[in-house]
């Protein structure tokens, strides 16, 4: 008797029960659709605020590169430009390093040198001490995700007074030396695109590791034993097999980061000078989508004209990362592909 | 399947946190009077440390300042979402227009703009009108040029290039500024032009005064403009420069009192000092205003409103200088102090 009451799937749901799966399905349900609202009625009132702006300057706003309330001209293409390279070369270092950081810590690199050490003073096998290798290699990928928690403001004071400080004399050296290489066409003034890209690299840097790890980890071992069967070595298994396993994944990591690269604003502000022009050169001040609606959206609010052309900004800003996120979506598709079937 | 009671509760707990939290948001009124303001971002620092005074000093009494800068505290005046705004760059005819309980701009303290720099090994700089009016049009472009070696002899000026530092977000002190240089050079009066963001022809940006100030102590071969009392704080080096009577001026207190000086302050309370007269003056000097409305709903909030500008302009005159402002000329207090008769309840 006792163990009949006991089983739960030896007698049919309550009505309780049957009800509250049923609200809970429908919360979920109202709160999903709720979101999609939200969404669409965010896109609605921009749009509907944009257009004056878009009545008024058409697809020129695009293509021109005067900003002058004065004479009421508006135009930024300087700040596309700057929003799409500053965040090119931040994925470019953060991903270099964020991959980098991802393979040193799913594959034991870290685990087998504490593992060594622990060796040395022979307690490797200790109750306590042996399980330092594992416990190590936690700590430092929260560490690195802990890199997420920085306040945005506290990144761009950073590179305020350390990174721009500590790259000056170096990239100065580099202007005088080198300045007939495009990259480095300019003096280096203070604020401009590469420290602006530099701190955004490690700003992104902890989407790009952690969704990296995951990927990494997720690869099936068979395939790695399988690897070192066929007399692979370590970095050839790594390089060729695993890696582009999982690269549906860390690709997957990477575009997420260009997202909130295209998006991060209060850095970006207070790092990039705020300046429009259009310059290859690294050292060159610059200006951003987000950094333009951050520094005019405060005062904008009585001019009506004015909020519709930050607001139409603010569009292109949207339509530039829902652009990058469907490629991103497509290439993800097309390389994950040919992998489905390792799983 | 059994513990779904349980799960059940969570969702109940969860709903009365979610509750409870937005019952704080709109609930939890304090009693007793609470003024709330928004605007110009240059007085700021003063007005809090007046605030703060104030409500330490009246029991029940709560003075809020958001520093947001001059144009969304006019916006804000406009809007009706607040009980006093703040501006330096005045309120225009049209935008007072629009507030139909009328509105009475009281100027509260003033403030010099200086021209602050970093340069290695230059303690002293002296810039003449065409100097720094071309700096800023991005036509002198070392330091260096012939034009800023004439007014400093024996200064050794290296051959680097002039970083020009401005203001990123649309500033009431950018507004003096400009409105300043268009009034001494033709050509700045074209383009540029005297605006709040103007289009400028050179120069990285950086957002609010506090910015402009970091900017210039981080990097060598920079000039900007910002408050005085900013750049005294950061103990940045200020150029002196070329008044009206062609003498070079260092900031002070006493030589932007002396512009002040020759300043009738109008009905309006709206005076303007673009290029002020005078020997001793110093040519870049403004009034900040407090923006009040003519009619407030409560009786009590005109009382408390009138007793705090009454207290600004008495008491808290003396700590002007210290953070770096001018304390009000006596005739302007009075002008000021009689004027807020216009301020008072009903419809």
């Amino acid at each position: 008797m006792d163990q009949h009451k006991k089983s739960p799937i030896s007698r049919p749901p309550t009505s309780l029960e049957i009800n509250t799966d049923l609200a809970f399905r429908y919360t979920c349900l109202g709160f999903a659709w709720l979101t999609i609202a939200v969404m669409c009625y965010i896109v609605f009132e921009i749009s509907w605020k944009a257009g004056p702006a878009i009545q008024e300057y058409g697809l020129g706003f695009l293509s021109t590169q005067t900003w002058d309330p004065n004479t009421k001209e508006y135009g930024i293409l300087p700040e596309i430009w700057g929003t799409l390279y500053s965040s090119a070369i931040a994925l470019l270092i953060g991903s270099l390093f964020g991959v980098s950081v991802a393979v040193f810590l799913s594959e034991g690199y870290l685990g087998n040198f504490v593992f060594s050490i622990l060796k040395i003073f022979g307690v490797q096998f200790h109750p306590f001490w042996g399980k330092l290798p594992s416990a190590s290699e936690t700590a430092l990928k929260n560490l690195v995700e802990l890199l997420a928690a920085i306040p945005s403001v506290v990144y761009g004071l950073w590179g305020i007074f350390v990174v721009i400080p500590m790259m000056r004399d170096s990239c100065n050296w580099l202007y005088e030396n080198m300045g007939w290489f495009p990259l480095f066409g300019t003096r280096f003034q203070g604020p401009g695109m590469l420290p602006a890209s530099f701190v955004l690299a490690i700003m992104i840097l902890p989407t790009i590791s952690a969704i990296s790890r995951d990927a990494l980890v997720a690869v099936p071992p068979k395939l790695r034993e399988a690897s070192y069967g066929l007399g692979a070595t370590r970095w050839e298994t790594i390089l060729s097999v695993i890696l582009p396993t999982a690269s549906g994944g860390i690709f997957g990591g990477i575009v997420l980061a260009f997202g909130r690269a295209l998006g991060e604003t209060m850095a970006l502000a207070m790092l990039v000078g705020n300046v429009n022009t259009i310059k290859v050169s690294l050292f060159s001040p610059a200006n951003t989508l987000a950094a333009l609606l951050a520094n005019n959206f405060s005062e904008a609010g009585s001019d009506e004209m004015k909020v519709g052309v930050l607001m139409y900004a603010g569009m292109v800003l949207m339509a530039i990362t829902l652009g990058v996120n469907v490629i991103g979506a497509l290439i993800l598709q097309r390389a994950t592909a040919g992998v489905k079937g390792l799983n | 399947m059994k513990n779904t009671p349980s799960i059940l509760g969570t969702y109940f707990a969860f709903a009365a946190v979610l509750a409870a939290t937005i019952g704080c948001g709109s609930g939890g009124g304090s009693p007793g009077i609470e003024l709330q303001g928004a605007g110009a971002s240059f007085p700021a620092p003063l007005y809090t440390s007046w605030f703060k005074e104030y409500s330490k000093a009246h029991k029940g009494v709560q003075i809020d300042y958001q520093s947001v800068g001059s144009g969304s505290g006019v916006t804000a005046v406009i809007d009706g979402t607040v009980d006093f705004g703040a501006s330096d760059a005045a309120m225009k005819e049209e935008e007072m227009a629009k507030v139909e309980r009328g509105v009475q701009l009281l100027p509260m303290t003033a403030g010099a703009i200086v021209l602050a720099y970093n340069l290695d090994g230059v303690d002293e700089l002296k810039l003449s009108r065409e100097a720094y009016v071309d700096i800023f049009l991005g036509k002198i472009k070392k330091w260096n040029d012939p034009k800023i070696a004439a007014t400093n002899e024996g200064v050794s000026l290296p051959d680097q290039e002039i970083n020009v530092v401005v203001r990123s977000d649309s500033s009431g002190t950018t507004y003096v500024f400009t409105q300043h240089l268009s009034t001494i050079s033709p050509e700045f009066a074209e383009s540029p032009g005297t605006n709040k963001a103007p289009n400028w022809p050179v120069g990285t940006k950086s957002k609010g005064n506090e910015g402009v100030t970091t900017s210039l102590a981080q990097n060598p071969g920079s000039i900007g403009y910002v408050e005085f009392g900013y750049a005294m704080k950061a103990k940045l080096a200020m150029v002196s420069l070329e008044n009206k009577s062609g003498e070079f001026i260092k900031p002070s207190i006493a030589s932007a009192q002396a512009a002040l000086a020759g300043v009738e302050m109008p009905e309006n309370l709206i005076a303007w000092l673009p290029d002020p007269e005078g020997k001793d003056s110093y040519p870049i000097v403004t009034y900040t205003w407090i923006i009040a409305y003519k009619k407030y709903d409560s009786e009590e909030k005109v009382k408390v409103f009138k007793d705090l500008i009454q207290y600004c302009l008495t008491e808290g005159q003396n700590s002007s200088e210290s953070l770096g402002y001018i304390p009000l000329p006596e005739s302007v207090v009075a002008k000021v102090s009689a004027a807020l008769d216009n301020i008072s309840a009903g419809k």
